[in-house]
């Protein structure tokens, strides 16, 4: 890699003199390189490939004259042809879009179950009110135990114990009806 | 066409490039912009009265060194961004350093002065006109500066216009301070660097859709 950076700027420093033998060297060795980062990037349209190698290599020529010498050669080059990418991309509005069908399952796998948020209602409404209250209050809109206990109209520590026995006979409904 | 003829053709006669002919292209626009600029002055804004005797003070020249640092930022920041891979960070410091030593030196002496003063201290007699006069100063060399980087190949658009503009903005806010009789660094801080602040704003919405190549 290091071989072929330090071979493509001594011939960019040759073509940037005048010389066009070396001029045309470099431009056919880039081109090559660069046939082979477009196909690596752009699987999807195959046939657009060599569009952007000659118009990479087009900036390549026309703007010469940004090339750093003091600067490696590669980096300066790949930048052109990034910019080509996704100016490319810019054009055809793909953003990088993959059809949703390819992910239908991986989606499923996430999904909640779709009768879950019911079934959470219906068991809590088989407790008592005030422990119904209390989950409501401390697992669902996250007060503190104190808060919920003020709400509901007993301390805290009762409100601890109660909501421990509410947690508790919900789970064990839950499961219930799980195994049934 | 084929990619070897392509080729063959770019190669056929390569005009050879001296190096460093990005910093002389920005070179050539800097003096372009300020005799733009100071034509502008001569021909509709006219030179302050005591230009002779001003220039022998101290003011002047602080002005003239603030804003004519602020344009070496610019364009310090465009020899970078006008390449695929440049990367203009260390000019962009030293232009907010800049920026913040003169305007905290302003607002320092604004806050010691007297309260009685404090007011035409900010606004002198001319807070209205300073920006709308920096920026059509600005302009032909803005202008100018955007038609040569689209030849050239910034990958960052709207911060390549910026810096066009902060690069136009001081070159124009330097030769407006041969009209401009203000002599307060508050006012200076304020008003000439809303001037080029705003040049630079402008330069990023033109340059976000100009300077796609």
């Amino acid at each position: 890699m290091t071989e072929t950076e330090a071979a493509l700027k001594a011939l960019m420093l040759l073509g940037l003199d005048g010389d066009a033998p070396a001029y045309r060297l470099l431009l056919s060795q880039l081109g090559g390189r660069l046939r082979v980062y477009f196909e690596r990037r752009m699987r999807d349209a195959p046939g657009d490939v060599e569009d952007l190698v000659q118009e990479t290599l087009m900036a390549v020529h026309t703007r010469r004259a940004t090339y750093d010498r003091a600067q490696p050669f590669t980096p300066w080059a790949f930048a052109l042809a990034r910019y080509k990418l996704i100016d490319h991309w810019r054009r055809r509005k793909v953003r990088a879009a993959v059809p949703i069908d390819d992910y239908v399952e991986v989606l499923a796998a996430y999904a909640p179950e779709p009768g879950s948020a019911m079934d959470l209602d219906r068991a809590l409404d088989t407790l008592p009110e005030r422990q119904r209250e209390l989950v409501r209050a401390v697992k669902i809109e996250g007060l503190s135990l104190a808060e919920a206990g003020d709400r509901t109209g007993v301390s805290e520590g009762a409100a601890k114990v109660a909501l421990h026995r509410a947690l508790k006979s919900l789970g064990e409904r839950m499961r219930g009806r799980a195994d049934g | 066409m084929r990619t070897d003829d392509l080729i063959d053709q770019l190669a056929a006669d390569p005009r050879a490039i001296p190096a460093g002919a990005v910093q002389r292209r920005f070179l050539g626009l800097a003096v372009a912009a300020a005799l733009a600029a100071l034509v502008m002055v001569l021909a509709w804004l006219g030179t302050r009265q005591d230009l002779a005797q001003a220039m022998t003070g101290r003011m002047f020249w602080m002005k003239a060194t603030y804003t004519g640092l602020l344009g070496l930022a610019g364009f310090w920041a465009l020899e970078r961004l006008a390449r695929p891979e440049g990367v203009p960070k260390k000019a962009l410091l030293f232009g907010a350093l800049v920026l913040a030593l003169f305007v905290g030196l302003g607002f320092g002496q604004w806050l010691a002065a007297d309260w009685a003063h404090r007011r035409s201290m900010m606004m002198g007699g001319s807070w209205k006109v300073c920006f709308r006069y920096i920026l059509t100063l600005a302009l032909p060399g803005l202008a100018a500066t955007l038609v040569v980087l689209r030849g050239m190949a910034p990958t960052r658009p709207a911060l390549t216009g910026f810096a066009a503009g902060a690069f136009a903005g001081g070159v124009a806010a330097t030769v407006y301070g041969l009209h401009c009789g203000e002599s307060t660094m508050v006012f200076v801080g304020t008003w000439y660097t809303l001037g080029v602040l705003g040049t630079g704003v402008l330069g990023a919405v033109i340059g976000k859709w100009a300077l796609r190549w």
